[in-house]
């Protein structure tokens, strides 16, 4: 479906729609004010996109190194060319440890390769830990967004839900009753786990080792009991030095909630006494980004959210809009590179602001690529029929002078005397929710060549 | 014989790689930010994420203050790593499996050292048996030397990376703010943080 379409629910519903827009940019705020707490802020951000230019031009190498690290901790790595062997090796190596009971703390290459759906129909028990990502998993929705999967979900929602399942008191929505509640909920799965399954924020190829980010502690307390940990990671996780963690660790929370770090920055090397420790390196697509120049730097993405609480469109339309794992503007650039058929409206829903350049931290440039990206849909031809033709009159009336002058004065004139229905009526898609501007009595040109007359200027 | 996938996907990325650009010099200290009392800014940005830090002398004032501090003494199941810091009631050495912490009330675990631009603090695992008691107790109190970094980047280059099987930053007790972006402390880990910064240690 396309993204109109789908946004349609969302925005019809006005105050909830302005709600979501205002939890957004609140955290936009917040991440402002952080940023600007950092003198060498905009340093920070030209070495993070440096590093990650320098690591995908050497991007094999770099697997490598990291490969052999690990292996010399004593972990097990794995490679997935795409999701389905992902999710088979970890249904192999659970079945291995006879794991059933699976605790799993965010990560968006787990949704991006549904592996929750896949285990579950396998007979495994697969709790998401994450508070946010486990009320969605008991909505039986998928997060609205990658660092606050439950943002488009009220207090009052979460109430409902959590007295169906966890036994909450019925009405209540005060979020640390409700915190509370699934605290205590998930500690049970916690202790009770077979496996813990993590994402991976950072992977350290001088090292072999890899960082996970959390707030609530979930991560960390689900590989720290069980005996078999796996961390599933994307090709583009690797960076070269463990020094890069400066860099990195001091954008990521300041980008993505305003916070100076995370809660926990966990780094782990090599599997825990007593226990196992897997990787899987996935590529799903990722080594095809990586030939397309003008959207190589979009594997740079440090998942922070930044450009998702910054974006207009975003904010208004809810990350479901997008029906993709990763929403907003790196969401529309990544997902159409990998099913273009499926989501070949997400570039257009774009205003080309640059808000979103402007705030990522490892600088990608986002307005661009989805400029480009629309290129790259339109060759494909999966283009709608509305606008290729509707590019085809723009571009024969803007290339034309007199064309553009007597189509201006036709508009001005019919726009005043037009009844309304002549003009808002299913064929102006534009005007659904909008009001079109009350259009000025002269154009541009003969206003100023009024002005130029009255000050007595040449026109 | 077929090629694996491991082979694939780096012939894959052998045939896509852009063209090689620089990897930035990252100085452990001079372009990066600095405070004028990196202790003062530790505990500012520590207590603006939830945790308290307190400045004592000797590892007995740490634990004279605990022992000062309600909490700790009403809490039934108490275990320290750090000696001569709390009575604890149950003897971290007879616990033989990380799931018998399970009930753990209050401990007290060690850290290495602050750093003043976040108010994290790094600890590693070789100093406590289980290293999920850094996430499973209530509440959790940590004993550090007063020795503050200004900076991450100073931070990263006084420790090595790789020689312990888990290590981390932690800033502050365990938090959420995934029902409405209402702040709420106490997630999955611990409820509350103290920090004890001992000067005799550093």
């Amino acid at each position: 479906m396309s993204h109109p379409t789908l946004a349609q629910d969302f925005v019809d519903n006005k105050p909830r729609a302005q709600w979501h827009d205002k939890a957004l940019w609140f955290v936009r705020e917040k991440r402002d004010r952080m940023a600007a707490s950092v003198p060498e802020w905009e340093d920070l951000r030209s070495h993070a996109s440096a590093i990650k230019m320098h690591t995908m031009s050497q991007l094999p190498t770099y697997l490598e190194m990291f490969e052999a690290k690990a292996k010399a901790l004593g972990v097990h790595v794995h490679w997935a060319a795409d999701g389905d062997e992902h999710n088979r090796i970890i249904h192999d190596i659970l079945q291995k440890h006879n794991a059933k009971k699976v605790v799993k703390s965010k990560s968006m290459l787990t949704e991006e390769c549904h592996l929750n759906p896949f285990l579950e129909k396998n007979g495994y028990e697969v709790v998401d830990t994450d508070l946010g990502e486990r009320i969605v998993q008991l909505r039986e929705e998928t997060p609205s967004h990658i660092v606050l999967p439950a943002i488009h979900i009220k207090k009052e929602e979460v109430g409902e839900c959590f007295h169906k399942h966890l036994g909450t008191e019925k009405g209540a929505s005060d979020p640390k009753y409700l915190t509370e509640a699934a605290r205590g909920h998930l500690r049970e799965r916690f202790c009770s786990a077979d496996a813990g399954i993590t994402g991976v924020n950072f992977a350290i190829a001088e090292t072999g080792g890899f960082v996970v980010c959390t707030n609530e502690g979930n991560a960390d307390l689900g590989v720290s009991l069980p005996k078999l940990h796996i961390a599933c990671m994307g090709l583009e996780k690797v960076i070269p030095r463990a020094s890069d963690l400066a860099v990195f660790l001091r954008l990521l929370a300041r980008s993505a909630t305003g916070q100076p770090i995370t809660t926990y920055s966990s780094h782990f090397h090599g599997p825990r006494e007593g226990s196992e420790l897997h990787i899987i390196l996935v590529d799903n697509g990722r080594s095809g980004i990586l030939a397309k120049p003008e959207f190589r730097r979009s594997l740079g993405c440090i998942r922070c959210g930044a450009c998702m609480n910054t974006c207009p469109v975003y904010r208004r339309s809810g990350g479901h809009s997008y029906e993709s794992t990763v929403p907003g503007p790196i969401g529309s650039i990544l997902t159409p590179l990998r099913t273009p058929e499926q989501h070949s409206t997400l570039p257009f829903a774009c205003t080309l602001c640059g808000s979103c350049t402007d705030v990522c931290p490892v600088k990608i440039d986002l307005h661009h690529q989805l400029l480009a990206m629309r290129g790259f849909l339109d060759r494909k031809k999966l283009l709608g029929m509305s606008k290729k033709m509707s590019m085809k009159f723009l571009s024969g009336l803007l290339s034309s002078t007199w064309m553009f002058t007597t189509a201006g004065s036709a508009a001005r004139t019919a726009l005043r005397w037009m009844p309304r229905f002549a003009i808002y009526n299913p064929l102006n898609g534009w005007g659904k929710q909008r009001e079109l501007p009350e259009p000025p009595k002269k154009s541009f040109r003969e206003q100023y060549a009024d002005n130029n007359k009255n000050s007595g200027r040449p026109s | 014989m077929t090629a694996t996938t491991r082979e694939t996907v780096l012939a894959n990325l052998r045939a896509a790689l852009p063209e090689s650009s620089p990897l930035p010099e990252l100085p452990t200290s001079g372009p990066w930010q600095t405070f004028e009392d990196p202790f003062v800014r530790f505990c500012e940005v520590l207590d603006s994420v939830g945790g308290t830090c307190c400045r004592v002398k000797s590892l007995s004032d740490a634990h004279q203050q605990l022992l000062s501090i309600d909490e700790w003494n009403s809490a039934k199941v108490r275990v320290s790593a750090v000696n001569g810091v709390g009575d604890p009631t149950v003897d971290l050495n007879s616990i033989d499996d990380p799931h018998d912490l399970e009930n753990v009330d209050y401990a007290v675990l060690h850290g290495h050292f602050g750093v003043a631009e976040n108010g994290a603090i790094w600890v590693t695992d070789d100093t406590v048996k289980y290293r999920v008691l850094y996430f499973i107790p209530q509440r959790l109190v940590i004993v550090m030397p007063s020795q503050i970094v200004h900076n991450m980047h100073e931070a990263y280059g006084r420790i090595t990376i790789g020689e312990h099987a888990f290590a981390g930053f932690i800033s502050g007790p365990s938090k959420t703010a995934d029902i409405e972006q209402s702040l709420v402390i106490g997630a999955h880990g611990a409820r509350s943080l103290i920090v004890f910064a001992v000067d005799d240690l550093a």
